[in-house]
């Protein structure tokens, strides 16, 4: 049986830049007890000396040329999209 | 039988219809089963526009694309104008896409129409179409029951022939358990055969674009528009998407014993026996075959997948586009839009993701699960050499009734135990509507074929195709 601590969820939580409630943590924290359970079968899985997989299509290193391509949208179209902008600029709140 | 792709496109060269009247046709049926909740938003002028635009080239005589005049429905986490790019999600609510997906490009170039965006589990989290956040959408068949999921709407509206095909994705079985639930083909091709570019990427080492349509032809000529390299989607294939008429006349297909056991509901055991048995009399050799490493592909799958997820979602931030909350801090303001942006599935897989990354945690599971999969992959190639098209059912369920798998993640895991698979090895599979149970609910046979193999597998379920109608 996995054991999640809530605090260990909330570390989780904060890692994943999530703001969760605490009802949201403690229902968290249950899930991913189950489901960490039920992953934990792999372990059954005798792995030794086998290579990882990470991608399937055996491409590696695919180059283009070092060229600006058009692109259908522009600097204002994008900024549009921006729920707070001002001259020309994405806004965010004080880093510091 | 309904009309094919190809033969409505001729209806309308030959003007015995018009584009305008086949756009406004699928418009005025979207609107007339809105009750299923299928559809997210319509790209109603646009799609008219478009519509005007086919007509006036073809009185003009100009030389017509192969999908000229052809309504399509695309899953909302596809980017397109004319309609908000969603993602069944809040955070993405407003989004007006500044761009479109290769894949609408590629079909639009042709001629075809994206009237509409269909209903999705936000981002592509889930098996039932119930993670939206806009509610859930209906089976086709029975509105008491799920529509499946992920790509739940666009299964719905092509059973309910609004339009004669739809776009999905299939991340883990988002194309092909929709489609079984509802009674149509659902095909994911393989792995890096169609452009992801304009897609919202879930898992990006098993996203796939893939299609919905009533007929086996019509899979292939969708299928094959949207296969090719794209230079801004650098995991694509060079095209390989030939016709399939070389089809080997008898083919060797293995049935996957450890996908046939009692946990399988006896009626999609049976539909599933029954379909074998159609392709013994059409004189193909089918063969038990063993695959034990099968059982760990769900494990395998769950922390692969929120792995990437993690990773993937972090792109939403409330910073460029999307929505923002209200907030005095950066951190306040990221950790907020994304708590109010995301449902909870969507936190689930992202919390699962970052365990599994965790230092401590990585190679115990993600590095772990990474070499399960190479030992599924080698599996497949294995069975490969003796057979050309592996066979399973595509869920061990029909479609369920709404709210029954959702207090569980795990349980709702347990309905993709068979559309994970080929996933994983990044293979093509197609869902095939192979009868129904004993309440009418359609049940779905899965083939499988190998890597690049799509061609020879459109090419059996279109030989197929009489045999169950």
């Amino acid at each position: 049986m996995s054991n999640v601590s809530t605090n260990s969820v909330r570390q989780l939580a904060t890692l994943s830049a999530l703001e969760l409630d605490e009802s949201e943590l403690q229902l968290l924290t249950r899930d991913l007890e189950k489901i960490l359970d039920y992953v934990q079968e792999l372990d059954q899985l005798d792995t030794t000396g086998v290579a990882p997989t990470y991608q399937v299509t055996g491409l590696s290193n695919v180059w283009r040329q070092d060229k600006v391509e058009e692109s259908s949208a522009d600097a204002a179209t994008l900024l549009e999209l921006a729920p707070h902008s001002q001259a020309m600029q994405v806004k965010v709140p004080k880093v510091l | 039988m309904r009309q094919s792709i190809a033969d409505l496109v001729l209806a309308i060269q030959s003007k015995q219809v018009s584009a305008r009247q086949t756009v406004e046709m699928a418009l005025a049926k979207a609107k007339t089963i809105s009750d299923y909740h299928a559809l997210l938003s319509l790209s109603e002028e646009r799609a008219l526009q478009r519509a005007d635009q086919i007509d006036a080239q073809l009185a003009s005589g100009q030389t017509l694309g192969r999908l000229s005049g052809v309504p399509f429905v695309v899953k909302d986490n596809f980017l397109a104008f004319g309609a908000p790019t969603t993602a069944a999600t809040r955070i993405l609510e407003n989004f007006n896409a500044p761009l479109q997906a290769t894949a609408i490009e590629k079909l639009e170039a042709e001629g075809a129409i994206c009237i509409g965006k269909a209903n999705l589990d936000a981002f592509g989290h889930g098996g039932s179409t119930e993670n939206s956040a806009f509610g859930p959408t209906k089976n086709a068949h029975d509105k008491t029951r799920v529509a499946g999921g992920s790509s739940g709407g666009s299964a719905v509206v092509t059973a309910l022939d609004v339009v004669p095909f739809a776009l999905g994705t299939d991340t883990g079985g988002s194309i092909r358990q929709p489609a079984s639930f509802n009674g149509v083909y659902g095909m994911k091709p393989s792995y890096g055969a169609v452009s992801r570019f304009g897609v919202i990427s879930m898992a990006s080492s098993t996203d796939t674009v893939g299609c919905f349509a009533t007929q086996a032809s019509d899979v292939e000529l969708v299928m094959s528009i949207m296969a090719g390299r794209d230079p801004r989607d650098m995991t694509t294939l060079p095209d390989f998407f030939k016709s399939s008429s070389e089809l080997k006349s008898s083919c060797k297909i293995g049935v996957i014993r450890d996908t046939m056991t009692e946990d399988i509901a006896p009626d999609v055991r049976q539909a599933t026996l029954d379909y074998i048995e159609k392709l013994r009399q059409a004189g193909h050799d089918v063969q038990e075959v063993d695959m034990p490493i099968i059982k760990y592909a769900l494990a395998t799958y769950y922390v692969v997948v929120p792995a990437e997820i993690s990773s993937n979602l972090a792109r939403y931030d409330g910073i460029r586009y999307g929505q923002a909350a209200e907030a005095d801090s950066l951190v306040e303001l990221y950790g907020r839009s994304r708590d109010q942006g995301f449902v909870m599935e969507n936190k689930r897989r992202i919390m699962i993701g970052s365990y599994v990354l965790s230092s401590g945690y990585f190679d115990a599971y993600y590095q772990k699960a990474q070499k399960a999969r190479t030992l599924l992959i080698q599996a497949y190639d294995t069975l490969f050499e003796s057979c050309d098209i592996l066979l399973s059912p595509v869920s061990p369920t029909t479609a369920f009734e709404f709210e029954s798998n959702v207090s569980d993640p795990v349980k709702m895991y347990l309905a993709d135990i068979m559309t994970v698979p080929p996933s994983l090895a990044g293979l093509p599979a197609i869902s095939v509507p192979a009868g129904q149970d004993k309440d009418g609910l359609p049940v779905g046979v899965q083939l499988i074929a190998k890597y690049q193999a799509d061609n020879q597998l459109l090419g059996l379920v279109k030989q197929m195709e009489p045999a169950h109608v």
